[in-house]
């Protein structure tokens, strides 16, 4: 899960990274109510921040600068609602103004490919990183840590060192880069981004922006992360089948795909994308994985959740029983079509292997439903289901 | 031969006094399978009883279970918030080979377990968030059913477990010397190049399918290694062409981000170093299948 940049701010506060003042606003009336207090620290002067999780706001005119009350109000108005790179702004952060001397960059990451942490550190700051990694790749330090030692004194002055801060700065940038380890450690983040980790005019060392992801396997350890969803972002599909326990991602094509393990998904969404180039270009309309060892009911969970989707023409069951026994993904299917009843029409295509296999396809054929097909092959139904919906 | 678990594999199971290990354990004894102890420091002393009268006893942890039983493997099933906590305990014990099975295990515990297990350098690692791996016919360490192909000289390596699945059913014909399931998680143990590097070295494997899958650079990585150090052939499957940006897809490890993890970009480097990439499953079979019966004649 990715943070808003003001979760973010009052994360990096929780854990003693410093921040400026801000505060969160809906509307700009909030706004105005945010500026009077946060501003007081900063003679009235604050800036007023779109959140959105996506980069580039700034040059979408997302952020703008206020030096009164009435003007955090008549900003807040004009970037609440405005559309940035397709999210749409639903809150501005109101951030007490700062006069920056200095911009830096740093980040702690996972890095998958040596399963260990990666610090990056820049004294070019504010700039896209991606860009400067690539044009100026010498200006980006990366520095290896251990998982399980962590960001601790010796790691920071390396850090620091390999970025080439002066050091007079170098000693104050130190205990920041500990303390934004301690929120990457302790919130079970698999990414913390500063950019720009600012020096002010006055010499102080304050996280300006941050971007924070956050591990969904490690909800167990923070019942507080639950707070901290968007749940009006959430696609309203995505959040059915996510009441059910089901693994679903809304895509936009029409046919509907319900399989089982997540790498046996995917590839179905690829065969029928192939499969639909040759009947109008027809797209898989979402992914769902029911899981190892999926009963009877959360079959028909999923098929449910499918067939709410208006979009979906054809939809392709594609299981190969592992530990999923073939008959009850057919006790599924029986059990949810009678369920539907005769007001649903849209076509089921079937391919089923594996496990019980001889079972599945028993049940299947005596209940004999005149709108589910059954295939022998993964290709051979692909190519079925994806005729169907450009038919339908 | 075969990579990894063989017929001297000796297993005891992390976990199976609960309902997946009791399943699992079940099956792995049904498909011939050396399960020697289970671990349970509540239910250390006592014995679980399996069908056909087979008996195993549980030990309070893995070093008692290893030196009762000269066990070499463990398979952890153990609930994703205690699995940190069971691979380091087996790591600590000096087990050679540990196969996390369990889903769900956070970054943060697998990093740390991972790391662990480098430093002392005595354990290999599986998983988790996998099927772990099987043998058949000799030994079976994990979910993946035993039934659906038995032995032969085709090693397969990947990061889904119904694809390896659907993979050795379409090529039950010819048989696997091993199949190793390393899963999709962020932070796995074993990678690819690991398995692509021991089914080089094992005299019992003729060819290698690996299946990737988008996210991270593993296949990139794996392609610069069989081109360096690979000669036996080697077929490639990748799923998730379709993926959308920045979309978690099922596997936690199965993320296109920005650019990069993408199936395209992982195919084009298999094909760089000259592996055959099939464009579905059953494509890549067969491309195998024809590998298998060149290699015959």
């Amino acid at each position: 899960m990715d943070l808003f940049e003001y979760q973010a701010r009052d994360m990096f506060e929780k854990h003693g990274v410093p921040v400026l003042a801000g505060a969160v606003a809906t509307t700009p009336e909030e706004a105005r109510d945010a500026a009077e207090r946060v501003g007081a620290a900063s003679g009235g002067v604050t800036v007023v921040k779109a959140q959105v999780k996506t980069g580039g706001r700034g040059k979408a005119g997302g952020v703008k600068l206020a030096k009164t009350v009435d003007e955090a109000e008549e900003h807040a108005r004009a970037i609440l609602g405005m559309d940035i790179k397709g999210h749409t702004v639903h809150r501005v952060m109101i951030a007490q103004g700062a006069q920056i001397a200095e911009e830096y960059y740093f980040s702690i990451l996972l890095d998958r490919a040596n399963r260990t942490y990666l610090a990056m550190c820049s004294t070019e700051g504010g700039v896209e990183i991606e860009q400067l990694a690539v044009e100026r790749p010498e200006a980006l330090a990366k520095v290896a840590v251990d998982p399980n030692v962590g960001i601790d004194d010796a790691k920071a002055r390396e850090i620091v060192e390999a970025a080439g801060f002066e050091p007079d700065v170098a000693a104050k940038v130190e205990p920041v880069l500990k303390a934004l380890w301690a929120v990457y450690r302790d919130e079970d983040a698999t990414l913390v981004e500063v950019n720009p980790l600012v020096k002010t005019e006055s010499g102080e060392i304050i996280a300006l922006d941050g971007k924070v992801t956050l591990d969904a396997n490690a909800d167990f350890r923070h019942p507080d992360h639950a707070a901290l969803e968007d749940s009006s972002a959430t696609d309203p599909l995505e959040a059915a089948a996510q009441e059910k326990g089901l693994n679903y991602v809304k895509l936009d094509g029409s046919v509907g795909i319900i399989g089982n393990g997540a790498g046996l998904v995917m590839s179905t969404l690829d065969v029928v994308a192939y499969a639909g180039e040759e009947f109008g270009g027809q797209k898989p309309a979402n992914f769902l994985d029911i899981g190892g060892g999926a009963s009877a009911e959360i079959m028909a969970d999923g098929l449910h959740v499918i067939l709410s989707d208006p979009q979906v023409k054809s939809v392709f069951v594609n299981v190969f029983g592992g530990i999923t026994a073939c008959d009850a993904v057919a006790n599924g299917i029986v059990g949810a079509l009678d369920a539907l009843g005769d007001e649903e029409d849209r076509p089921l295509v079937v391919r089923l292997d594996g496990n019980n296999v001889e079972e599945g396809r028993r049940i299947l054929a005596e209940r004999n439903h005149p709108r589910v097909i059954i295939e022998a092959t993964m290709d051979g139904a692909a190519r079925r289901a994806a005729e169907l919906a450009s038919q339908n | 031969m075969a990579i990894f678990l063989t017929a001297d594999s000796k297993v005891i199971v992390q976990g199976m006094t609960g309902s997946e290990g009791m399943k699992h354990t079940q099956r792995m004894l049904r498909s011939g399978t050396a399960i020697v102890g289970g671990v349970n420091p509540r239910k250390a002393g006592t014995e679980v009883e399996f069908e056909g009268g087979v008996t195993v006893p549980v030990f309070g942890t893995v070093a008692e279970a290893m030196e009762a039983t000269g066990a070499n493997v463990s398979v952890v099933f153990v609930p994703a918030a205690f699995t940190k906590a069971a691979a380091v305990e087996a790591i600590d014990a000096g087990i050679p080979l540990c196969v996390v099975i369990t889903e769900g295990v956070a970054v943060k515990d697998t990093a740390e377990f991972y790391n662990y297990a480098k430093e002392k350098g005595t354990t290999r690692i599986v998983g988790p968030n996998c099927p772990g791996l099987i043998s058949p016919g000799v030994s079976n360490a994990g979910i993946i059913p035993a039934d659906i192909s038995g032995g032969g000289r085709i090693g397969l390596v990947s990061k889904s477990g119904t694809l390896t699945y659907q993979m050795m059913y379409e090529l039950r014909d010819f048989g696997f010397s091993s199949a190793v399931g390393i899963g999709g998680d962020p932070v796995i143990g074993t990678t690819h190049i690991d398995c692509l590097e021991a089914f080089q070295n094992d005299p019992d494997t003729d060819a290698i399918v690996m299946i990737g899958e988008i996210g991270g650079d593993a296949e990139e990585r794996a392609a610069a290694y069989i081109k360096d150090h690979v000669t036996k052939p080697v077929v490639g499957y990748v799923a998730g062409f379709t993926a959308p940006e920045g979309k978690t897809m099922g596997h936690a490890g199965a993320i296109v981000s920005g650019s990069s993890g993408t199936a395209a970009a992982k195919q084009e480097a298999l094909e760089a170093a000259g592996v055959k990439v099939g464009k579905t499953p059953s494509e890549t079979a067969d491309l195998m299948r024809h590998i298998m019966e060149s290699l015959a004649r």
